[in-house]
């Protein structure tokens, strides 16, 4: 009888835990900083713009602006980049902005299948889940159930669904609609409303 | 190439999780790890579209079950390495030592210049559009047709799209072209330009959503006329 016999597994998956992703990335850090292509005081700086100053309140205030300014809506809608540098918003992978408009008969939804490409100077930072696979997956195959079923977000079967996948520098976000009973309302209480998943396409502007 | 990075129309990797009150960064080593792409841009390590390519060459399974950060990691590490720039070693033995003195100050070093290329590149961005002589091939209402190949380096030509018609809906002008930039061969920038696909058409009658279309960036040379 012959001995017998093993494939190897086809692939030795090991996870780092988090204190090792932490050591290793420290272990760059250091180097980096002896190179002198990092400080600590740039990378606090960095992550302090993403955390205190650029983020979805920029963009829920073009929105706004957008709602109240029939002009800068054109604008908007014709040149999202130049529109929002009127308001001194834009940068760093927002160099080319394109917005899309929401309207009774169309739904917009952004994505990037390929990676995780996003409107930093509008949105800040992207969450967890728009860079994970799980969506990016499955967003542009069933739009409408996967917002129906992951986001509890219904858009009628009669609204076509526009999914706009980043894969270009071009980077797209949603304009929504207009929530009705809001005429009293002005720019910066409507800004409040502007939800950030609104401006994906993910979710609703919030209620007043 | 056919990675996978590439998930467009993959089934099996839902649902959905999203993280309630999500912070920005969820630990210090995430905000070094983001740092890491600009900072080591600005280093020579990398342009961005080779920056990308670093991801995709991933194993899938460890691109599929690792933190998003770590994807950052492993480009900076893999063009690190290529560039002469870092020695994988010393990161090996420096992990080593920081794992067991997780504590251990890091030189507290300052740079001015380096401070202001923060704000300066936060604020002004990295335009990727580029002056062409070349006319554009195509014009919005042109049908086109996604060259159906299987390029084996960086490509943004996602595979759900290769052999689909659609219909050019924007023409963006020229831009740095991934699939020579990526693979270390210059910007030779091409046209751009938004294509409409019907979803019916990307997924199939049955299950392709019966109201819904798919808008997909290419570049010039991804194109045919259809």
């Amino acid at each position: 009888m012959s001995a017998p016999t093993s494939s190897p597994l086809p692939i030795t998956l090991r996870q780092r835990t988090e204190a090792e992703v932490a050591a290793r990335v420290k272990a760059l850090e250091s180097i980096m900083i002896e190179k002198g292509i990092m400080t600590t005081e740039a990378i606090d700086r960095l992550a302090e713009i993403y955390e205190n100053e650029v983020g979805p309140q920029l963009g829920a205030s073009v929105v706004a602006k957008a709602w109240t300014d029939p002009e800068f809506r054109t604008r908007l809608l014709a040149n999202a980049t130049e529109a929002c540098a009127e308001v001194g918003i834009g940068g760093l992978q927002g160099e080319d902005m394109v917005v899309v408009e929401n309207t009774d008969t169309v739904h917009n939804v952004i994505a990037c299948t390929l990676c995780s490409c996003y409107p930093w100077p509008v949105l800040g930072l992207p969450p967890n889940w728009y860079k994970y696979p799980a969506y990016r997956s499955s967003i542009v195959r069933a739009p409408r159930r996967v917002l129906r079923d992951d986001f509890g977000f219904d858009i009628p079967e009669s609204v076509e669904i526009r999914v706009w996948d980043s894969s270009s520098e071009m980077r797209y976000w949603v304009l929504p609609q207009r929530p009705a009973g809001t005429d009293s309302l002005g720019e910066a209480e409507l800004a409040e409303l502007v939800t950030r998943d609104a401006m994906i396409g993910t979710g609703p502007v919030a209620t007043p | 190439m056919n990675g996978g990075h590439d998930v467009g129309g993959v089934d099996g990797l839902g649902p959905v999780v999203v993280e309630e009150n999500e912070p920005v960064f969820h630990s210090d080593w995430e905000k070094v790890g983001f740092a890491m792409f600009s900072m080591s841009f600005r280093g020579g390590y990398f342009g961005v579209d080779q920056f990308r390519w670093g991801i995709e060459l991933m194993h899938p399974a460890d691109y599929l079950s690792s933190r998003y950060y770590e994807h950052w990691i492993h480009t900076v590490e893999h063009h690190g390495e290529r560039t002469g720039k870092l020695d994988l070693e010393e990161v090996e033995r420096r992990t080593r030592y920081y794992l067991e003195h997780p504590d251990e100050p890091l030189p507290d070093t300052k740079d001015p210049e380096l401070l202001s290329f923060v704000d300066a590149a936060v604020k002004h961005g990295v335009p990727a559009g580029r002056p062409s002589e070349d006319p554009a091939r195509f014009a919005v209402g042109d049908r086109v047709r996604v060259i159906d190949d299987s390029p084996v380096d960086h490509t943004r030509k996602a595979r759900y799209v290769r052999g689909k018609t659609g219909e050019v809906v924007m023409a963006h002008g020229t831009m740095i072209y991934p699939d020579s930039a990526g693979n270390d061969l210059g910007e030779d920038p091409k046209h751009v330009y938004t294509i409409r696909f019907d979803a019916r058409h990307l997924w199939g009658e049955v299950t392709g959503d019966p109201n819904s279309s798919v808008y997909f960036d290419a570049w010039e040379p991804y194109l045919e006329p259809a």
